[in-house]
């Protein structure tokens, strides 16, 4: 972790996330966040906690209930779908997608806010694409459907089309669900390389945090409806993950960094 | 590309399949015509017979156009709505838009003679296409009405179905109340015709077809990106509201008019869609839209030609046709790939 993350990419002030219009119901509030380029964060909470609202939210695809979120300085809300397709790509688990689609075709996609109006692609296009595709390791599957992938296989690939569109940030929405141990850790390992290397601000939801915790650059923890950002060292010497599940069958270790069950 | 090659013999295969098919259409019919009296009276010679002349220019070639654009406008339509819905079940007429416009043939045939509006109507046989039209229009209206409010494609697709067991049920009950002879009028319309097309009725249908597929080639960039669904779409760019908006329109204008002009057309919009995919082996909507166009032409060309048993003096409902061609299709899909996917 020698590099130091740079200038701030997405911030937001006293942001609050939910569901409703007339009657709003609140799930996280008094949001406050910084998100730095380069760096590689993690957002962990039970489930229900907000964490997919929270990502929704900060990519734009759900209104606010309240406060702002701020893109390189400029508020979110001001920036039309087109500007915020240039700095924002999202990777969506929950997502039906047409499985028709070979490797390549859904990678390029990632590529239609660059594209004319026939969606041809470029000498540029293709090398971004070629590029993604590297990146991923999925250069030998890229004729292959999507309905013939594995799990693992498929994320690469929804991981690629995000990375084609070549934006400041990536929000990933449990992206490691249905993997199995190998799988999980080279999905992090690979978001944390494309946050060095190319210098991408990277926020993924997930449930394993004790792999994460020795992964990430920052975790968000979301927990009796706030939201804690820190480094895992500081939010362990906090003491935050001891109280993070309710009921008494699951606590956290601190000097092995894990969750044990009594 | 790999596959860029084998696109264009596809459609240089399809390309010849629709002339040879409309050359067939053209030519054969309860009445035998050689070709060489087909191909006089299209160059315009008048020494050939005038029952003959009669019989191409006023009503084997409007009928061979017509059969072009249905199969064409209904698998284009079906394919919008395949992917807007991201169902490999929808066609054409999820929206309800045949319902909405058999409502209002029944209004017009079956509770007409009650309003004494039949006479009044039936000059020149526009009555039927008036009354379509305006049925189908009104129940496009409450779609996009709705579409504006409900922001679940699924629910929309829900909504469609509703609609069309709510005006099915109100033909039920006309239906009910009738005499045999207007049910009857009823049941033929419900047939589909293609047969009693006009010039006149087929520049005003040829103006909504081109309007309807004009619109579907300004979508086709966002329909690729659509592929992902509604959250990826919005990510990249896709204004949702909009692009649905125009999808429906697009939709609805090609089977609103479709429908009115030649009856209700089953499974060709479900069927074509299907089959392109299948064979191009591709998702982007800039092979798959011209593709359908083609195929949808072919398919409805075939299937009139074996309506109208050549040489035999009876034409065989059209709608039952496409159905006894297109069911089969769809069920043999599924067996043979276990899965359709959109």
């Amino acid at each position: 972790m020698s590099s130091t993350p740079k200038h701030s990419v997405l911030t937001t002030k006293n942001l609050a996330v939910g569901y409703g219009k007339a009657e709003k119901e609140t799930v996280v509030n008094t949001i406050n966040l910084e998100l730095k380029a380069g760096s590689f964060v993690t957002m962990v909470g039970i489930n229900g906690s907000g964490k997919s609202t929270l990502l929704r939210t900060l990519a734009g695809l759900q209104e606010p209930l309240e406060g702002e979120i701020f893109l390189e300085g400029k508020p979110l809300n001001q920036l039309d779908s087109a500007t915020k397709s240039l700095k924002i790509s999202v990777v969506l688990t929950s997502q039906v997608i047409s499985k028709n689609l070979t490797v390549l075709e859904l990678v390029s996609l990632g590529r239609q806010p660059y594209t004319n109006w026939l969606g041809k692609l470029t000498e540029e296009d293709k090398a971004e694409i070629q590029a993604a595709l590297a990146a991923t390791e999925l250069e030998n599957l890229k004729h292959k459907a999507c309905y013939a992938l594995s799990d693992g296989q498929l994320q690469r690939a929804l991981i690629a089309r995000a990375l084609a569109q070549n934006t400041e940030v990536i929000l990933l929405d449990e992206p490691t669900t249905h993997l199995d141990l190998h799988h999980k850790a080279s999905i992090f390992s690979l978001l944390k390389k494309i946050a060095r290397q190319q210098q991408k601000t990277i926020l993924c939801t997930t449930h394993d945090i004790e792999l994460v915790l020795s992964l990430c650059d920052e975790l968000i923890v979301l927990h009796n409806n706030t939201a804690i950002q820190n480094t895992p060292e500081a939010l362990i010497e906090q003491g935050i993950f001891e109280n993070l599940f309710p009921g008494i069958n699951v606590y956290f270790d601190k000097t092995s960094r894990r969750f044990l069950i009594r | 590309m790999k596959t860029r090659s084998g696109h264009s013999t596809k459609f240089t295969l399809l390309g010849v399949g629709v002339l040879l098919l409309l050359l067939l259409n053209i030519a054969l019919g309860s009445v035998y015509i050689p070709l060489s009296a087909i191909f006089k009276v299209i160059a315009g010679d008048d020494s050939i017979r005038e029952a003959w002349t009669y019989i191409i220019l006023d009503y084997r070639i409007p009928k061979a156009l017509a059969a072009v654009m249905t199969g064409s406008g209904l698998a284009v339509a079906g394919l919008m709505m395949q992917t807007l819905f991201k169902n490999p079940l929808a066609g054409p007429f999820v929206l309800g838009i045949s319902s909405g416009a058999s409502l209002g043939v029944a209004f017009f045939i079956l509770g007409g003679s009650a309003l004494g509006l039949t006479a009044i109507l039936q000059v020149h046989g526009w009555g039927t296409i008036i009354a379509a039209s305006l049925g189908s229009f009104a129940v496009l209206s409450v779609v996009i009405a709705v579409a504006s409010r409900v922001r679940d494609a699924m629910a929309l697709l829900i909504i469609g179905l509703m609609f069309g067991s709510l005006t099915s049920a109100v033909v039920s009950i006309l239906a009910y109340f009738s005499p045999a002879e207007e049910l009857q009028r009823y049941m033929f319309w419900s047939f589909g015709s293609l047969g009693d097309i006009s010039w006149a009725a087929l520049g005003i249908l040829s103006l909504c077809y081109s309007i309807g597929i004009g619109l579907a080639f300004s979508i086709t960039k966002n329909l690729n990106s659509l592929l992902l669904g509604d959250h990826y779409a919005q990510t990249l760019g896709v204004s949702l509201q909009r692009s649905r908006f125009v999808i429906l329109i697009s939709t609805s204008i090609l089977a609103g008019s479709l429908t009115a002009f030649v009856g209700p057309i089953a499974f060709v919009g479900l069927a074509v869609p299907h089959l392109i995919r299948q064979w191009f082996t591709a998702s982007n909507h800039w092979t798959l839209i011209p593709a359908c166009i083609l195929g949808g032409a072919v398919l409805m060309l075939l299937c009139d030609i074996l309506a109208q048993l050549p040489g035999l003096p009876i034409t065989l409902p059209i709608n039952a046709i496409t159905s006894l061609i297109g069911a089969p299709i769809v069920i043999w899909l599924l067996i043979r790939k276990k899965k359709l996917l959109f």
